[in-house]
């Protein structure tokens, strides 16, 4: 129903602090935008300006084509679910869904027919007489939804709705939202969170975040398969993706790379210029794509530190070669209890070792990318 | 003896008095009336775990007992006696108080007072704690606002006979008829409005109390959830009247029962500016008439104010007691 275009959308509070510069986003009908980012990263205040609730100070937000930058949040066509519910503590559960439309002067019938019907959708038909303080947290946040809902917005906004619940039926109401989602397919949502697990299984499309700007937008296997930047690279997947120094020696369709902690050479599927030859890179493998090897060619050799056995997998810390390095992470299939202490030789298939040379990403070389200068975690 | 140290002695005889009687009488319990031995020990432990509350609950008892209940169950015995104390009338006392024009003018001014200032007082706290939270300077209007509740009723009283005075040079209501070119008038002497002239004195101290504690009550609401109502499309009015204020009920009518009761107390006011005169008297101020001179009277007067009271302090309890579940 809605298409949200944000052209060079800024934030500055007191004409002298940014938060946010140059957010270009262009959402289409029917998507679930997830923001995500570090704490601090302005994803709230973003989503707070697409609401009306913050100013805009630079740039345009249009909505179906509107600007919208000084309709008021009411006139925008949006609802929102807040992090703290923000139920109205002294009316029903009736009350609370039923209140936008009083507001807005519809009949009694038409204000019953939509509460009943969201009620009945989110099976709260059982609780509208009750007062929130009655009702449990995912009750709440339900309730939350469903005064959403009732207005019949365009843009759905969600501000971390699920952290204040906890974890078991943090799963439950993301399964809900997928679920409510897939009954309104042409509803449009954004969805803020800190949560990597909610962002990678709700979203259509992820939008992270940090230091002010967009770091990368893309569907959540694209960021996890092509991040553009060493950021998005560790901020993306946990744990975070290791990043190894290293060499390129040979160039072409496929990149040969010499380690600085390995021996031999190993490959990676990104594809390099000639003139990479020589070149000093970052070769990122995740955790979980790290495989133990006897071979003579390995990426990364160390003495396991620690090793953490969740059953399914065994994570393998090891020791950091400075003190203010991350440790490299390996996640192995099975049990490895007995590899604690052990000098460990690892590496990776080629179409898993990414490469990025001054902090971007070989594949995304040609873009314009945006590089947060902070740490992802 | 220094002063100092008679404050030191009676602290130290007054808190260690009461850790004394609750270990002594403890003890005396516990190893003289029911000792735990011999083939009665289970009984007497049963029966000393029971008197246990009550020796424990004897100090508080006895000194409420001796400044409350007794002082409300003498001044209901002294009401029903004559002048002098020493003839029992019945409700004589009472019937007279009936009978009299003047306390039926107390009596109705009074009520006028009880709806009137709590009102007045709490409304105007509420708008001027919700303006001042949205104000730059709101601080200082605060503390302007609040200031006539540190002056007492007979300063402030005399604050605004100045403000009342007939003479334009003084009065600034007159000063302002006299601006407009009106002739001066006494304020206080024209009938029934005079009532709500000595009541906008009370108004005035009282609206920093309720602004305080309303400015206290408006901050602690979630701002989700008026953000939730501007998103829902709601003006401020709405906002504040269907948003903000439901959510502060219960300290509004805390706020307004307190000033009711304070208001059933105040006679400075009238005695100070008035002196009751004008049709202007209300109970307490009727009551001090009589005191020292009809104590049985002024007992009788004393009761009514209490009875009249009653249901706002029941009320007030119930609400506060509801709040704490």
């Amino acid at each position: 129903m809605a298409d949200l275009k944000l052209k060079d959308v800024e934030k500055t509070y007191g004409g002298t602090v940014q938060v946010l510069r140059d957010i270009d986003l262009e959402i289409e009908t029917g998507e679930l935008i997830v923001f995500v980012g570090p704490s601090g990263c302005g994803k709230s205040t973003l989503l707070r300006m697409i609401a009306g609730l913050e100013k805009i100070t630079g740039g345009t937000l249009e909505i179906d084509g509107m600007v919208v930058n000084d309709v008021p949040p009411s006139e925008r066509g949006i609802a929102m679910v807040f992090q703290s519910y923000a139920l109205y503590p002294h009316m029903t559960v009736y009350d609370n869904m039923a209140f936008a439309l009083k507001i807005a002067g519809k009949s009694k019938s038409e204000i019953d027919a939509a509460v009943r019907a969201a009620a009945d959708k989110l099976q709260l038909t059982n609780f509208l007489d009750r007062l929130p303080k009655a009702l449990s947290g995912g009750q709440r946040q339900r309730v939350a939804i469903g005064r959403s809902i009732v207005r019949d917005p365009k843009v759905y906004l969600f501000d971390e709705p699920l952290s204040n619940l906890d974890a078991a039926l943090r799963v439950a109401t993301r399964i809900e939202i997928a679920q409510l989602k897939e009954q309104m397919p042409d509803s449009t949502m954004i969805y803020v969170t800190h949560d990597q697990v909610e962002a990678m299984t709700l979203a259509s499309r992820i939008v992270v975040l940090a230091g002010g700007g967009i770091a990368q937008v893309g569907s959540p296997l694209d960021l996890y398969e092509k991040p553009n930047s060493t950021f998005v690279a560790q901020f993306i997947g946990s744990p975070a993706m290791n990043l190894l120094g290293g060499r390129i020696v040979g160039t072409g369709d496929q990149t040969t790379l010499q380690l600085d902690e390995g021996a031999g050479t190993i490959i990676s599927h990104y594809p390099s210029r000639p003139e990479d030859e020589g070149a000093e890179v970052k070769v990122g493998i995740r955790p979980e794509d790290m495989i133990a090897t006897d071979g003579p060619e390995f990426a990364y050799s160390g003495k396991v530190d620690i090793t953490e056995a969740l059953g399914e997998v065994t994570l393998l810390y090891f020791e950091k070669s400075a003190p203010d390095h991350d440790p490299v992470i390996a996640k192995l299939t099975g049990i490895h209890k007995d590899k604690r202490g052990q000098e460990v030789h690892l590496t990776a298939k080629p179409e898993k070792v990414h490469v990025f040379k001054d902090g971007i990403s070989l594949l995304h070389r040609d873009e314009d990318v945006f590089l947060p200068g902070v740490q992802p975690h | 003896m220094s002063p100092i140290i008679q404050g030191i002695i009676t602290i130290i005889i007054g808190v260690g008095g009461c850790v004394a009687y609750f270990y002594f009488a403890n003890l005396v319990l516990d190893k003289v009336i029911f000792p735990a031995r011999g083939e009665k020990a289970g009984r007497n432990i049963n029966r000393a775990n029971a008197v246990r509350p009550w020796i424990f609950l004897f100090p508080a008892m006895f000194a409420l007992g001796l400044y409350l209940v007794y002082p409300v169950v003498g001044s209901f015995m002294r009401s029903l006696y004559n002048r002098a104390g020493d003839e029992f009338i019945g409700f004589g006392n009472y019937a007279q108080l009936l009978a009299s024009e003047d306390f039926r003018v107390a009596f109705f001014n009074n009520i006028l007072w009880v709806i009137f200032v709590p009102a007045a007082a709490t409304f105007l706290g509420l708008l001027s704690a919700q303006l001042t939270d949205r104000l730059k300077w709101g601080n200082i209007a605060k503390s302007l606002i609040f200031m006539p509740m540190a002056i007492s009723f007979v300063g402030a009283s005399l604050i605004w006979k100045f403000v009342y005075a007939q003479d334009p040079d003084i009065g600034i209501i007159n000063a302002i008829r006299a601006a407009l070119g009106a002739d001066p008038l006494d304020p206080l002497q024209i009938p029934f409005w005079n009532n709500f002239f000595l009541m906008v004195i009370l108004i005035w101290i009282q609206t920093g109390f309720a602004m305080v504690i309303l400015s206290a009550a408006l901050r602690g609401i979630p701002e989700e959830t008026v953000e939730a109502a501007i998103i829902d499309g709601a003006n401020p009015f709405q906002i504040f009247f269907k948003i903000k204020v439901p959510q502060i009920k219960s300290t509004i009518m805390v706020v307004w029962t307190t000033i009711t009761v304070l208001v059933l107390k105040v006679f400075d006011i009238v005695y100070t500016m008035t002196g009751g005169n004008f049709d202007t008297e209300i109970l307490p101020s009727y009551m001090m008439d009589f005191m020292f001179r009809d104590d049985g009277l002024a007992t009788a007067v004393a009761f009514v104010i209490m009875v009249t009271v009653l249901p706002v302090m029941i009320w007030n309890i119930r609400q506060s007691r509801a709040e704490m579940r």
